[in-house]
């Protein structure tokens, strides 16, 4: 265990270091890098909390994230045209507040995971699997087909929004902004690990028969898990769409599911710090294989082959011995 | 003249569902027989899809092209059996869903690598182009017709090779008790190349087949792998008669539905949001179908337990 903490914070300084190195160097790209590593490390935070601790193998997530990028992009664009969002019961003009537009991103995914978590849960294993993921396509088919938000082209915005106190055009400024809520995220979920909710959660996922005999549902605590595990990953959602400036159906496709999923997955599942090892690993290939080759997913997809037939921890596994976080 | 739309658009959903159904019967065997969740099946679609392409671009003809659909998907899926998906049995779904989709990976880039980025056609052979008249006076395309021939006969063979053959029997046998048929001396794993093999082979023929209406290019197995996964899981999980009917379900409620929902909110309100609203809610509504089967029978209509 001690070995891992050590680890895990050298990762949380070298993710702080580095674009304040960059930052020093005047190197605006590699803040940028960073930003994206914290915000999809949120969201295989968010994933991992239904997938590490509850064992649902959610290949949805997708949707979470998406719906958090499109109550961005829906609230700012309504502020920078100046069109009411509603005029009824209150004249609401869209904003451009960041802490507002996280409040209705984490509200809308929690909302969507409770609908969708509430039908899925009715099975498990592979219809889980299956259900999950058809329910993340049917909201990518209904973005795209929903021409009054830019349809399959997305939403633009022009400018960053706001949050008081700082000036989030300046990309260190916004990585702050990112690398705090991804900190606030990982203590949340230690935290979640070690509470009541937790402990029930995990002895669910590996004896349902005995945590029904103690008098607790597991589906009601399954349901918990993956609304909190929705929440979190719309949250970051919001995130990456500010990051962009723009929100597109592409964040509901059902890769970015299997994105996000291979992030918690590099790292090792169940590990608290593992998508924040499997995010920094899969942004640096990115960057590295991309500028080598066109075609540098399919190196991706041999390394992820190799990982999940010869090393199954994950990096962290591979590197620390196998023993899992939250035991 | 309004009869005719429908039954044009009822032929249609046959045919968009006899073709789900070549794709969900291979996921829902090698569900059925090895408990595998296999995410490349899409793949294996656009590799047949490719192969007809390039050999009919090379031979001119079309049933040269769709023999080679066949054997090439078979020959993928024989070989991604043989390496990898061999060690996946008696893993857990998310190390399967992991790899399967590193599959995907590997295969798209690998098909953008040789081919291009850019789609490649497949035309529709001259002795199956053209419209037929059915009987009622229907003018309907000779080729989408074959389809829908071609996939049904294909169907009852699949039918008639899993109840009446020997291999048929083993198949059953093997999703009843897997390890009592190695017991009886079956190379079980012989067994489950084959099943692999044969599901990769009628989703290439699928691939090369819709092919020739659509594009041929990367990822266009992806949607009809998601398509195919709602039909098996409507159907139940590793049946074949459940895919079946999931397929024709699916195709005629996407079909019918795309055609019709815009028409019937355009009788309660303006045609532009009418046909905006329609096509939002056609977009979605075989998943809503999917939902309200779960709902009634959480293991799909002909499904045992998960």
């Amino acid at each position: 265990m001690g070995r891992e903490k050590f680890f895990n914070a050298g990762m949380l300084l070298a993710l702080l270091a580095v674009p304040l190195m960059a930052w020093q160097m005047d190197d605006p790209f590699v803040i940028t890098l960073a930003t994206k590593v914290a915000i999809l490390a949120l969201a295989g935070v968010g994933l991992n909390i239904a997938l590490g601790l509850g064992g649902l193998v959610s290949l949805g997530h997708a949707a979470f994230f998406g719906i958090g990028g499109y109550a961005m992009g829906i609230l700012a664009a309504h502020a920078q045209n100046y069109e009411p969002l509603f005029t009824w019961p209150f004249l609401f003009e869209g904003s451009n507040q960041m802490p507002l537009i996280w409040l209705v991103a984490v509200l809308a995914s929690a909302a969507a995971a409770l609908v969708i978590g509430a039908l899925s849960l009715r099975t498990s294993g592979v219809y889980f699997i299956m259900i999950t993921l058809a329910f993340g396509q049917m909201l990518y088919y209904f973005a795209i087909s929903w021409s009054a938000y830019g349809g399959e082209d997305g939403l633009s915005i022009w400018v960053r929004n706001e949050m008081p106190g700082l000036n989030t055009l300046d990309p260190i400024q916004f990585f702050g902004v990112t690398f705090v809520i991804l900190c606030l995220a990982l203590w949340f979920a230690a935290r979640l690990a070690q509470s009541a909710f937790g402990l029930a959660l995990s002895a669910a996922r590996q004896s349902q028969e005995r945590v029904e005999t103690v008098g607790l549902t597991p589906f009601k605590l399954r349901l918990m898990a993956f609304v909190i595990s929705g929440a979190i990953t719309g949250l970051a959602g919001a995130l990456f769409a500010d990051l962009n400036r723009f929100v597109s159906p592409t964040m509901l496709s059902w890769h970015t599911s299997g994105e996000i999923m291979i992030f918690v997955i590099l790292g090792g599942v169940g590990r608290l710090y593992g998508p924040l090892v499997g995010a920094a690993v899969y942004i640096l290939l990115e960057h590295l294989l991309g500028g080598i080759s066109e075609y540098w997913q399919i190196f991706l997809g041999l390394l992820l082959l190799g990982m999940v037939l010869f090393a199954r921890g994950g990096l962290i596994g591979a590197l620390l011995g196998r023993e899992v976080a939250h035991d | 003249m309004s009869l005719i739309l429908i039954l044009e658009q009822v032929l249609n959903g046959l045919q968009f569902g006899v073709m789900l159904f070549l794709m969900a019967a291979g996921l829902t065997l090698v569900f059925g027989v090895m408990g595998l969740i296999n995410l490349a099946h899409g793949a294996l679609y656009m590799v047949g899809a490719f192969a007809a392409a390039a050999v009919a671009g090379w031979t001119g003809s079309f049933v040269l092209a769709l023999i080679a659909s066949l054997a090439a998907a078979a020959a993928a899926g024989a070989l991604v059996e043989v390496t990898v998906i061999r060690r996946l049995y008696d893993r857990d779904h998310l190390d399967q869903v992991l790899a399967t989709f590193a599959l995907i990976l590997i295969f798209s880039e690998g098909t953008r690598w040789l081919f291009g980025s850019f789609p490649l056609f497949l035309d529709v052979p001259d002795y199956l182009s053209g419209p037929v008249t059915l009987p009622g006076g229907i003018q309907y395309p000779l080729y989408r017709l074959a389809i829908i021939v071609i996939g049904l006969m294909v169907g009852a063979g699949l039918f008639w090779l899993i109840a009446r053959t020997r291999i048929g029997v083993q198949i059953r046998a093997g999703e009843a008790d897997r390890e009592m048929i190695a017991a009886l001396g079956v190379d079980i794993s012989k067994l489950y190349t084959l099943v692999f093999a044969l599901g990769a082979a009628l989703a290439g023929l699928a691939g090369a087949l819709v092919g020739a209406i659509q594009s041929v290019q990367v990822g266009m197995g992806e949607p009809v792998l998601i398509l195919a996964f709602v039909v098996i899981v409507i159907g139940g999980i590793g049946s074949i008669k459940g895919a079946l009917v999931g397929a024709l379900l699916v195709g005629l409620t996407d079909t019918l539905g795309g055609v019709f929902l815009p028409r019937l909110f355009a009788l309660l309100m303006e045609p532009a949001a009418a046909a905006s609203l329609g096509a939002s809610l056609a977009s979605m509504l075989i998943y809503i179908l999917m939902a309200a089967v779960l709902l009634v029978r959480p293991s799909g209509l002909f499904g045992g337990s998960a």
